[in-house]
């Protein structure tokens, strides 16, 4: 096991739980990114600033992290732009689909332990791996 | 105007905490997922650390009337398991697999500059209105019913 980061992946977890904290404490909204996303892409009245503040924040927090920590964007592997078209259209069509990704269904769901976030945890962990076996070993590509 | 403060500060604590964990690198996410290979463990411990603060947030939470800011809280309350939950889940996790981005990663990284983001992104979003595009058109059809529309019940 190489590049294990167990210390700076445990404290960034720490500070996401505090942000999704944040949200449910003060605002009494679900950290969900997807959800978020989905929300600005097809706007309700009154529902809607929030989400665009929360998704700016985002941005802002990636500019900081551009000066301040440069090696979080050092992406180590980019699949080449087909696989990741067709990757991005999964992923924004199945998080739809199934009300959730890893922040919504994997740390709030499981937090307030959901039936529904642990079983689509479990699920797309799952998947996840099995594509990654399929193109890693199977395929024996290391795109 | 504290709210959406705090929706603000939340987004950009929740960006620095995908950049320092290591979420926004997709040779971790794929390193994790790679249970055959040189397995990295680090994601999981990221999920450790969200779920050990949020847990108790969310305990604290169930004792206050209501948020500190705002009126109420909009929790999810469905806990049936339906064939639209895990399938979806199942096609979300097959495009992370893929690509090695879930969605607050690829929106952070879009402070990267960098193109293969932009189009992960942009792909991610079409993908979102295919999903509304089809609810839609089975709502008119009724025969090609794929899932009703976002309601509070979104995670």
């Amino acid at each position: 096991m190489h590049n294990f980061t167990p210390f700076a992946s445990l404290f960034g977890g720490m500070l996401i739980g505090l942000s999704a904290s944040a949200m449910l404490l003060l605002d009494g909204k679900i950290a969900g990114i997807s959800g978020i996303l989905a929300g600005v892409l097809k706007p309700l009245r009154g529902d809607t600033l929030w989400r665009i503040c929360f998704l700016g924040g985002l941005l802002v927090g990636g500019l900081l992290l551009r000066i301040l920590l440069p090696g979080a964007f050092d992406f180590g592997i980019i699949r080449p732009l087909p696989l990741l078209t067709i990757a991005g259209l999964l992923v924004g069509f199945g998080t739809r689909l199934g009300s959730g990704c890893t922040s919504g269904h994997g740390v709030c769901g499981i937090s307030r332990l959901s039936p529904r976030s642990l079983v689509a945890t479990a699920t797309f962990i799952f998947t996840g791996a099995l594509v990654v076996y399929l193109i890693n070993h199977l395929m024996g590509v290391s795109l | 105007m504290k709210a959406l403060l705090t929706s603000f500060g939340s987004g950009i604590l929740f960006a620095l905490g995908l950049g320092i964990s290591g979420m926004t690198r997709p040779v971790k996410v794929i390193g994790f997922l790679d249970f055959f290979g040189a397995w990295d463990a680090s994601l999981a411990f990221v999920m450790l650390g969200a779920i050990a603060v949020y847990f108790v947030a969310y305990r604290w939470s169930r004792k206050m009337p209501s948020p500190l800011l705002a009126p109420d809280f909009s929790l999810p309350k469905r806990s049936d398991l339906d064939a639209r939950l895990i399938l979806g889940a199942a096609i979300f996790g097959a495009g992370w697999g893929l690509g090695g981005f879930c969605p607050g990663p690829a929106l952070t990284s879009l402070a990267s500059g960098a193109l293969p983001v932009f189009i992960f992104v942009i792909a991610m979003g079409i993908g979102m209105y295919l999903h509304t595009w089809m609810t839609e058109l089975g709502a008119t059809t009724s025969s090609l019913a794929i899932s009703p529309a976002r309601s509070a019940q979104d995670a």
